[in-house]
């Protein structure tokens, strides 16, 4: 062949090791790149639980001299990026990483290099980040850095520091990965399904991971120009928000909520997902309406663009604008009211079993009903008028990503852990984990709703004795000590069930997709051969058949594959080789950027790294062609 | 919950920024609509969390071979509960549209205007009609309808009185206005509601309803230029500090010939306010000393130079300028 | 045909999982430039001082590059027609056609925006300043990474490692250039040609 007969320089050949330390930096396998999107995203967890403790101190009575003003708005702006950006997106992203080829029965993703890719510009993207607090300040003009306070050059004064320039080139790295990760799980769900695995047949975490993927492929690129733009303003004297040169300061809001919508769909579609599988299998039901939760998903995905808005209603759009804004966000409550009832529905005639994945996954229905309420009633403009930027707000989306997308994640975590580790966290401490949690967030966000419509406002480093606001202050605060306890627990259940946890096996839930029909923890090819799938819920049919009255039965023969299986000669299953390249393209990101920040010709050798690690990328052997 | 807690809070003292407890129709308005939305989110709360809690009571697992019937969708419910919220959602979206356009509505009657700017962290006050400017506090008449065209100097703020109206955000470059009435004569306090940098908590303001003769009283004071010292006395002493000093370079005294800067707050009646810097201290010497010795230490970010480190004033100066900020009724 | 081998993809879409991609990475793009256009378009008439457009642009000029880059497009196509009949040698001429054309479109842009900041025109002028410079900025840097693209797919034909049957790889490049060059003619359209 043409291809062999060419020299091949040795830069490029491939690593091969697949075990040790290097070999963390140069896998291209799904399932460890979950484990590393995983550990580091918990990493930043507990930054960014640690950043709400911090604020909580200074809230807990008025005029508190815990944190100065300086410090407070750098926090709160690092707890809101780190949640967002460095939390619940990667944390999905674990479970897109490990469970996608899994649950559609493929050895891998489309791309495993760019998966790697992706993974390698997160952690960069997140350290770069991180790094502000000790170059000069983190960023400190919200999450949201509505300009001309964000855009405006750091000599004018109205923030003090640069940190609101690591926030515009740190977004930018990290939307970098989100992008990449876009177009790796829509090639891979729509592409490598095994055989017979119709798209109607595809489990709904799948069908959520392929319509967030669609929402982030489109939403990105929105967020990335208004981050040039705000970039552009403070390093390079652009006038895209300067109100003295015409610029129009709501120009921000309108890029960054186009995006900033989408995105919390983005950051909720995946839990929901994960709740829509761990119903059905502790209830022993499938879950009860699988077209109306797919296809409420893809209209959230769609009406979700058709609200941006609402965020905006207070700055003086005019009453048709905030009408037709009003009314799309009352009605993107309708599909979303639609999987509740499916999730009710699921567990109804069901046969529960208080697991602790199904605890999580209650709580999450239980909790997310409430946030889904609050959001209704911000729909209501004038109403709105008096919430926003208030604590009422704050009750809302925390209910929402944490109520919501936190429980969901641990839902998934407690579920699906057995199968990546091979070992069963244990129930009891599981269950304290989930009741201390769920007082703790209770006690935490449940009064921030009537502070807010007590008139406290969010962003505030401290509030006046007088305002009337201290009691239910220092409930909260109370409260969030409490869920820091809750999560000290789950980490001493991680820790405990690695080494003393009951094996798993394949199959210790009883439950219904794929990925229970491999050993705990898979082989590295995943699957012996790759499935035929003729049903939905494909697992479950080869265990159990349905008698006349609908109950399963169970059959005979059908069963999980044979875990032995995996120690026989399974060796000829070739794999996609590590690489080294995917982590040299992504260290030229954070160069680029600290170039344009401190010494230009630093990003020029950036660039260069990157167009290494992309050269030699494209260049090295792959094994199929 | 809400109640709840309202009692709870009502026990403990006074909440000047409830936005359940109006103090004037539009307030009025949006408390209503809130509670109308309010109850019908609970009725629903209560039937799904009900539901829920009873379906988790109902159909727990009673032995380990329990094997319910795998029920795959019913298509009427799901239809059901598709149209049903809908249908909610558009009763309650008649009233809410309706006072959005009531709200944005020019009230009928006559309309008093004010322009408020803001700035980090201060409001300035205009009565375009009446000629007079002020800062942080905005008086009006009681059960009178009030304009306010807001816009800002430099970044977005926002403009809320929970008790008499929501919030309306001071965007440079734009011009948008909220209008309010206060029902009955009162001191409502507001404050801003959008990020805008260091001292983005210490930047609040009044809102003083009067009597309408009261409220005319207070603007032909207003209207007057600067009280005058008596020579010799200690704020004459302070009046040629100022007028000579770098306080003319960003304050306005009318009256005082040379100080006509626009930075900061007009002075010209300083001392009938009964609050300063973005109302969070009251007008006393002992705030006004500390204030004039070093601003920033007391106000982060505070553009005002320290008296003492930048201005090169002594205290004696201090001493002698408080006592003229003092006089200044 | 003969030496027409096509990579037949074992996927449940029947497309190859490349095209696949970069179909997607497009329909982000269209995501990318549309916000940019966007900007452009609402700050358009709106810079309060000048230059304004009507004083800097030479709309003959600019013609003339963007049929430069129209003409790249064929160019690109008569490439991918080559490699997928198995002439090489033709290959390798189209690709370094449709460089060259690009480079010459760079180029001219280059010189464009130097007359234009000699005028007057700077990034941080005014909003017409700023939104023009970052848009046609960002769809020059698009243009040089084609080039460096199709570069390097000259130099793997020319060492041997671009075989007939990898013309998949000349095909995704050329659906990024024909996008560029669509994109512009946009650009070209909605900037240039119509008036305030």
């Amino acid at each position: 062949m043409a291809i062999a007969a060419v020299p091949r320089p040795s830069l490029f050949r491939r690593p091969r090791a697949t075990t040790g330390l290097a070999s963390w930096f140069t896998t291209v396998d799904h399932k460890r790149i979950g484990i590393l999107y995983g550990v580091t995203a918990f990493i930043f967890f507990l930054l960014g639980g640690i950043e709400a403790l911090l604020l909580r101190v200074q809230l807990a009575g008025p005029e508190g001299t815990f944190l100065d003003a300086d410090t407070y708005n750098q926090v709160f702006t690092m707890h809101g990026l780190t949640m967002i950006f460095l939390v619940v997106m990667p944390l999905s992203s674990a479970f897109f990483n490990y469970l996608i080829p899994l649950q559609i029965g493929a050895r891998d993703v489309a791309f495993p290099r760019l998966n790697a890719f992706s993974y390698w510009v997160f952690v960069l993207g997140g350290i770069f980040l991180y790094s502000s607090f000790f170059l000069g300040g983190a960023p400190n003009g919200g999450w949201f850095g509505y300009a001309p306070l964000s855009s405006a050059q750091p000599e004018v004064g109205l923030l003090p520091g640069t940190g609101m320039t690591f926030y515009a080139l740190g977004l930018q790295i990290l939307g970098v990965a989100s992008l990449a990760s876009a177009v790796n799980f829509i090639v891979t769900i729509l592409n490598e399904r095994a055989p017979g695995m119709s798209l109607m047949r595809v489990p709904v975490f799948t069908w959520m991971t392929l319509v967030v993927s669609f929402l982030l492929l489109f939403a990105m690129p929105v967020i990335a120009i208004a981050l040039f733009e705000l970039g552009f303003d403070r390093l390079f004297g652009t006038v895209f928000f300067s109100p003295d040169a015409g610029g129009d300061a709501l120009l921000w809001q309108h890029l960054f909520w186009l995006f900033g919508h989408p995105e919390v769909y983005i950051l909720i579609l995946p839990a929901m997902g994960i709740v829509s599988e761990v119903l059905p299998a502790f209830s022993r039901k499938p879950l009860f309406g699988y077209a109306a939760v797919v296809f409420s998903g893809i209209a959230i995905g769609f009406m979700g663009w058709g609200v941006w808005a609402h965020h905006m209603f207070t700055t003086g759009l005019g009453p048709v604008a905030n009408t037709a804004f009003a009314l799309s966000t009352m009605f993107i409550a309708v599909p979303t009211g639609v999987k509740i009832f499916n999730w009710l529905g699921t567990m109804w005639g069901g046969s529960i079993r208080f697991a602790t994945p199904m605890l999580f996954s209650i709580g999450f229905v239980a909790m997310f009903i409430i946030g889904g309420l609050s959001g209704v009633t911000h729909a209501i403009v004038p109403s709105d008028f008096q919430q926003q930027d208030t604590y009422y707000i704050v009750a809302h989306f925390h209910y929402v990503l944490f109520g919501g997308a936190i429980f969901g994640l641990f839902s998934g975590a407690y579920y699906w852990l057995p199968k990546v580790t091979g070992r069963m966290l244990d129930e009891g401490l599981g269950k304290i984990h989930f009741w201390l949690m769920l007082i703790g967030f209770n006690l935490t966000f449940l009064p921030m709703h009537w502070l807010g419509l007590q008139g406290m406002p969010r962003r505030y480093y401290t509030y006046p004795e007088e305002a009337g606001w201290g009691f239910w202050n220092f409930v909260e605060t109370v409260g969030s000590f409490i869920i820091a306890a809750s999560i000290l627990v789950f980490m001493i259940n991680l820790v405990w069930s690695l080494s003393r946890g009951r094996e798993a096996g394949a199959d210790p839930w009883d439950a219904r997709t794929l990925e229970w029909s491999i050993p705990s923890p898979p082989p590295h090819y995943n699957f012996d051969e790759v499935p035929v799938v003729r049903h939905r819920d494909e697992l479950w049919h080869r265990k159990y058949a349905e008698d006349e009255r609908g109950r399963p039965v169970p059959v005979v023969a059908g069963a999980a594959e044979e875990e032995h299986a995996a120690e026989e000669g399974h060796h000829d299953i070739h794999m996609p080789d590590p690489s080294y390249f995917p982590f040299l393209a992504a260290l030229g990101l954070p160069v680029i950027m600290y170039g344009l920040i401190y010494f230009w010709p630093a990003s020029i050798v950036g660039a260069l790294i990157t167009m290494a690690g992309l050269f030699g990328w494209s260049l090295e052997p792959v094994a199929e062609d | 919950m809400v109640i709840l807690g309202l009692l709870l809070a009502a026990c403990t003292g006074q909440l000047p920024y409830n936005s359940l407890d109006p103090a004037g129709p539009v307030a009025r308005k949006q408390a209503d609509l809130y509670w109308l939305v309010f109850w019908i989110a609970a009725g629903v709360f209560v039937l799904v969390e009900g539901l829920l809690v009873y379906a988790m009571i109902r159909f727990r697992r009673r032995s380990a071979d329990d094997t319910p019937r795998q029920i795959h969708g019913n298509t009427r419910l799901e239809i059901m509960w598709t149209i049903l919220p809908a249908l909610l959602l558009a009763g309650v979206a008649v009233p809410t549209v309706g006072t959005i356009f009531d709200l944005a509505t020019r009230p009928e009657g006559e309309v008093l205007e004010v322009n408020v700017t803001g700035n980090q962290w201060w409001w300035e006050v205009e009565y375009p009609d009446l000629g007079l400017i002020t800062a942080n506090e905005v008086h009006v008449p009681a059960g009178r309808p009030v304009a306010i065209n807001l816009t800002s100097r430099d970044v977005i703020h926002s403009f809320s009185v929970p008790r008499l109206a929501g919030k309306q955000d001071l965007v440079p470059g734009r011009t948008n206005t909220i209008y309010m009435e206060a029902a009955r004569p009162g001191t409502y306090l507001g404050l801003c509601k959008e990020y805008c940098g260091l001292s983005h908590a210490n930047m609040r303001f009044r809102v003083i309803a009067q009597e309408p003769t009261e409220f005319d009283e207070w603007v032909e004071a207003q209207r007057e230029e600067a009280a005058v010292p008596p020579s010799g006395s200690l704020e004459a002493e302070g009046l040629e500090y100022f007028s000579t000093g770098q306080c003319i370079g960003c304050h306005t005294v009318r009256g005082v010939e040379t100080a006509v800067g626009r930075v900061g707050p007009d002075l010209t009646h300083l001392a009938a306010r009964g609050t300063f810097a973005g109302a969070i201290f009251d007008l006393n010497e002992e705030n006004l000393t500390r204030w004039l010795e070093d601003a920033p230490a007391v106000k982060p970010g505070a553009k005002m130079p320290s008296g003492l480190r930048d201005m090169g004033l002594t205290e004696d100066q201090i001493e002698a300028m408080v006592a003229y900020l003092l006089s200044l009724e | 045909m003969a030496g027409d081998v096509v990579h037949v993809p074992h996927t449940a879409t029947g497309l190859d999982n490349r095209k696949l991609g970069m179909w997607a990475f497009l329909g982000s793009e269209c995501l990318f430039f549309g916000s940019l256009i966007a900007t452009y378009l609402l700050y358009r008439g709106r810079s309060i001082q000048g230059p304004f457009p009507g004083d800097v642009y030479d709309i003959p000029y600019t013609s003339v590059s963007s049929f430069v880059l129209l003409m790249s497009s064929l160019t690109m196509v008569l490439a991918l027609h080559a490699i997928q009949r198995g002439d090489h040698r033709r290959l390798r001429a189209w690709l370094l056609a449709t460089a060259l054309l690009g480079i010459t479109f760079v180029g001219g842009q280059v010189f464009e925006f130097t007359v234009f900041v000699r005028e007057g025109l700077t990034l941080s002028r005014n909003l017409f300043g700023s939104s023009f410079f970052v848009l046609t900025g960002f769809h020059g840097a698009h243009v040089t990474m084609g080039i460096l693209m199709l570069l390097t797919l000259y130099g793997m034909s020319l060492t041997g490692r671009l075989p007939a049957e990898r013309a998949l790889r000349v095909e995704l490049v050329g659906l990024y250039w024909h996008f560029v060059d669509i994109v512009w003619i946009v650009i070209f359209t909605v900037v240039y040609l119509i008036p305030t």
